[in-house]
């Protein structure tokens, strides 16, 4: 059929069935009337869920740059709108964080959230069949239409479960969210007409001959819409509200999967639709995400609040993942795609554990927070190995993607990696801060007796992210192997293919077992 | 043969003069309702069997065809649709609320006469009937302030009624002027040799402005936020939505005399259409009564359907009548809502609505989807419409108005959200729960039905409203 896609041949059409779950799994909670059951319930549903993304895993063809696992359907025919689904090395290990959080994100709300249960878990799963949406779809109007459903599920998991300045966050969430893609649209319709015949089919739209000019505006456009989703400097003002006042859930969400998009966006559409633009620009975008690294860093540094202290490690760690994609070189994006990962794992896990805090001192502050390894042991281990993986301590899973991101910008350009270099001392300035204040604190810590250690749902809530961060860390062969495939055919649609000296290219060798 | 073609009208007409009949009578006014409303809904089977009929009545002045039978259709689901959740007409004194329903179903009728005349002089006396019959239902609100706001809604009402009419029959005086016909099928062969000339454009720009008046689109809005104010909440839950339906049957039908091109024409709506949406999402920001700002969200909105006219091309069309049926039901999800939390029919500010997902979950619901869809974020109607919208208009070049269009629905977002906001986010505090009536429960679920369903699956929907505006075309 398409040339671009591997129709699915597992029999059932896997995709779909992971895009319509969740949504199936929001019935129980309109007949359920109590909240226990509806939580396992929703529970059951999102492992089964990450059991059923696992097949992608394991079926998954890493010889082929195609989109596999495809659907084709017509949906709209009069304006050439179909359902067309696939993924490849770009969107699979984006799909199966998403599946494997949404348990996770469950777990940690068990006590957390006490009102209006049901519905809090039904915005869950609408979020999640949103999410997968977004990574899945082939067809841009599809991709748009989930891009901004998400936007209300989301808005209410913090207007109404959020913190004290809900409304202010929330609405600006909203707004900046929504304000930046509008453009996209327009874009999008403009990318339609272009092209002969008229098609919104994503794949369709690469590596055509578009005029300069107008790579220029429909990148402008692109860009506005995904740099807010990242968010890269100076877009970045609505994250930390945004955090500091969603739910638990909420910013794991938030943090793991949502700021993805963004980057997702850059690698699905800003590189193969418009390449020449990509180069253009590629200079203004990366000095704003050395902008970024150095800006988050300093004010993490600065953070009182321990959320709002991981919401401005995340721009940091999100500039470094715009870095690694803007190089155009195999280790950057390789480096870029890893983190994207490991941020999600990584700074997801710190939300958790912040949550966790919360849920015991009612405070986020670090003073309050102060000195609770003396009666919190498990608390703190896991704390520990997830602030050194934050900080990209060799051994944990961001020291690999930040260590190829910067290969790839060295390949690059020498005087830019240089100035992102700062970014990872700070990153274990701000993380070892924290650490040290929360184990131990100083001689007038607040009275911590009556807290008392994490429990076993809080344990199994956090130990598939510390796998995930000493395996990825230890050997991420496995992870790697998925992308190069399509990282490769990407940067061929980009068109620069020499990917810097070989000298380096050696160095990515030793370090990353291929 | 011919009978069966006039059958809806006649079948309205005579529910007209049931109603008449009992309004002579002593019956109570909730008898009159469960009739009104059982008339309404054989009326819509009435329209939605006669679907596909086709044919010339009375001299050629009345035409039977998809297109008019699809507003038939959509303008009596809505007048069923509202009759069916506006259960107690909370607003109107109980001893005229028999004669408030005579007037709604004439209304009704007016306007389904009105999608299917063609021919200058039948379209402007069906547009009165379905005008003067509102000119009466606004001043039929109770004195609930002391202030009699009704009267001085009803007062502008009409007097920018009848101006806006004035505009309109002149205009029709130029058309008939240079061409010497007032059928629109002769029109439009004649006016394809005059479509140059000054006096053509004016003339339809003229007839045009009447339909602005109906639509609420700059500068013929003036009158939208007072009546909507003044009125009560039925019956601006009626002008809101179901006359709008007929003023863009009548801008299509106007709109085909001058294609397939008429720049000047087109560079006048684009103003227009650019002044509206600023103008109205811009107010709309400040409004703090929920009726007003509804208001001017129509201002905005009718800006918005103006993107489809100007494509002067069916697709277009099409999508002109998708997003304004679109538009009707996201306006009665809303005013279900308002009618219903409005405990003796009084306005609702925006306020008054804190904390209604406790008080009642579903009404909260219902207006969360309603403001979404009227916002354009998908899956909802709203968002389809836009989107058809946007990509017509882009589609004949009209880029820069397509940005500012854009620009418009993300401005709009605030002042939606803030009313989800407020009936999500808040507590209740002293403010009593609200019943629900079983049956508006089952009509407002119906309703976030149709708008998701059409959101989701536009297309048998557009292929109907392309196949109905080809015909006329």
């Amino acid at each position: 059929m398409q040339d671009f896609l591997i129709i699915n041949t597992l029999g059932y059409p896997i995709l779909s069935l992971l895009i319509f779950l969740p949504l199936a799994g929001v019935i129980p909670l309109l007949i359920l009337k109590n909240d226990e059951a509806a939580k396992y319930s929703t529970l059951a549903v999102t492992t089964l869920i990450a059991l059923i993304s696992l097949t992608l895993y394991f079926k998954f063809d890493k010889t082929t740059a195609l989109y596999q696992f495809g659907e084709h359907h017509a949906w709209i025919p009069m304006w050439d709108i179909n359902y067309t689904l696939g993924i490849d090395g770009i969107s699979l290990l984006l799909i199966l964080l998403t599946t494997l959080l949404m348990p996770l994100c469950v777990l940690c709300s068990w006590n957390y959230i006490k009102t209006r249960v049901r519905p809090f878990l039904a915005c869950l799963l609408i979020m999640q069949t949103s999410m997968l949406g977004v990574f899945m779809a082939l067809d841009f109007v599809l991709f748009y239409i989930l891009w901004e459903a998400m936007l209300i599920p989301m808005y209410l998991l913090i207007a109404v479960w959020g913190g004290p300045r809900k409304i202010y966050a929330s609405i600006k969430f909203f707004l900046y969210t929504l304000a930046g893609s509008v453009l996209l649209l327009v874009a999008i319709i403009a990318l339609y007409l272009h092209n002969d015949p008229h098609t919104f089919s994503i794949p369709q739209m690469m590596g055509q001959d578009y005029s300069s000019v107008f790579q220029i505006y429909v990148f402008l456009a692109f860009f506005l819409a995904f740099a807010i989703k990242v968010p890269m400097f100076p877009f970045h003002t609505w994250l930390p509200a945004a955090h500091v006042e969603a739910p638990t859930a909420g910013s794991v969400v938030l943090a793991s999967v949502l700021l993805k998009m963004g980057t997702y966006g850059f690698l699905r559409f800003c590189l193969p639709i418009t390449p020449e633009a990509s180069l253009t620009m590629m200079p203004y975008v990366l000095w704003l995400s050395v902008a970024g690294i150095i800006y988050g860093g300093f004010t993490a540094l600065a953070q009182s609040d321990m959320k709002k202290l991981i919401a401005y490690s995340s721009v940091g760690h999100m500039g470094f993942v715009t870095l690694g994609i803007f190089v155009f070189n195999v280790q950057g994006i390789e480096g870029a795609l890893l983190q994207m990962i490991n941020h999600g794992v990584t700074t997801g896990a710190l939300f958790i554990m912040v949550g966790m805090i919360y849920e015991r001192t009612h405070s986020r502050e670090l003073a309050m927070a102060a000195g609770v390894g003396k009666f919190m042991p498990i608390y703190v281990i896991f704390l520990g190995f997830f602030s050194l993986s934050s900080l990209a301590f060799p051994g944990t899973n961001s020291f690999i993607g930040e260590f190829l991101v910067l290969v790839g910008a060295f390949a690059k350009t020498k005087i830019v990696a240089a100035c992102a270099i700062p970014g990872a001392v700070l990153a274990a300035a701000y993380m070892l801060r924290m650490l040290q204040k929360v184990v131990w604190g100083g001689t007038n810590n607040p009275d911590q007796s009556y807290l008392t250690d994490l429990n076993v749902r809080e344990i199994i809530t956090l130990a598939p992210l510390l796998l995930f961060v000493l395996w990825i860390g230890l050997n991420p062969a496995p992870f790697m192997d998925v992308m190069h495939t399509s990282v490769n055919h990407l940067i061929q649609q980009v068109g620069i293919a020499d990917a810097g000296p070989q000298g380096i290219f050696e160095v990515a060798k030793l370090a990353i077992p291929q | 043969m011919k009978m069966a073609l006039f059958f809806p009208e006649l079948f309205l007409l005579l529910s007209c003069l049931v109603v008449f009949l009992l309004t002579l009578g002593k019956m109570s006014s909730s008898t009159v309702r469960s009739i009104t409303a059982a008339l309404s809904i054989i009326a819509f089977l009435i329209c939605a069997g006669s679907l596909r009929l086709e044919g010339d009545l009375f001299f050629k002045a009345y035409r039977v065809d998809l297109f008019s039978q699809l507003f038939k259709f959509a303008i009596t689901g809505g007048v069923a649709l509202l009759l069916l959740f506006s259960r107690e007409l909370k607003g109107i004194e109980e001893n005229i609320r028999a004669e408030y329903y005579l007037f709604l179903l004439l209304s009704a009728l007016g306007l389904v006469m009105l999608v299917s005349s063609v021919e200058l002089l039948s379209i402007f006396v069906a547009l009165e009937l379905s005008s003067y019959a509102l000119y009466l239902l606004v001043p039929m609100r109770d004195d609930h302030s002391g202030l009699r706001e009704q009267m001085e809604a009803g007062i502008k009402y009409i007097l920018f009624g009848v101006v806006a009419t004035g505009v309109m029959l002149f205009g029709m005086s130029y058309l008939f002027g240079l061409t010497g016909t007032t059928y629109l099928s002769e029109l439009i062969p004649a006016m394809n040799q005059v479509i140059g000339s000054p006096a053509a454009i004016v003339g339809i720009a003229l007839v045009m402005g009447g339909f602005f008046f109906k639509l609420g689109l700059f500068p013929f809005h003036f009158w939208l936020p007072d009546v909507y104010q003044g009125a009560s909440n039925e019956t601006t839950a009626f002008i809101a939505s179901v006359p709008k339906l007929g003023a863009v049957a009548l801008l299509i039908r106007i709109a085909t005399l001058a294609a397939p091109s008429a720049a000047t024409l087109v560079n006048l709506l684009m103003i227009l259409a650019v002044c509206s949406m600023f103008y109205g999402n811009l107010i709309a920001l400040v409004q703090k009564d929920i009726k007003r700002m509804l208001a001017f969200s129509g201002i905005a909105h009718a800006g918005f359907v103006i993107l489809g006219i100007i494509t002067l091309k069916d697709t277009g069309f099409a999508s002109a009548i998708y997003y304004i049926t679109g538009y009707m039901l996201m306006n009665l999800a809303c005013f279900l809502v308002i009618c219903n939390v409005s405990v003796k029919g009084e306005n609702l500010a925006i306020s008054d609505l804190t904390g209604l997902y406790k008080r009642a979950p579903l009404l909260a619901f219902t207006l969360a989807v309603g403001m979404f869809a009227l916002a354009g974020i998908p899956p909802f109607v709203g968002f389809m419409g836009k989107f058809m919208l946007l990509a017509g208009a882009l589609k004949e070049g009209y880029l820069a108005l397509v940005i500012l269009a854009a620009i418009n629905t993300a401005i709009a977002i605030y002042y939606y959200l803030s009313v989800v906001r407020v009936s999500y986010c808040t507590d209740p505090e002293e403010r009593p729960a609200v019943t629900v009536a079983p049956l508006t429960q089952v009509i407002s679920i119906v309703l976030v039905l149709i708008i998701i369903i059409m959101g989701v699956m536009p297309a048998p929907v557009v292929d109907i409203a392309t196949a109905a505006v080809k015909g006329i075309m």
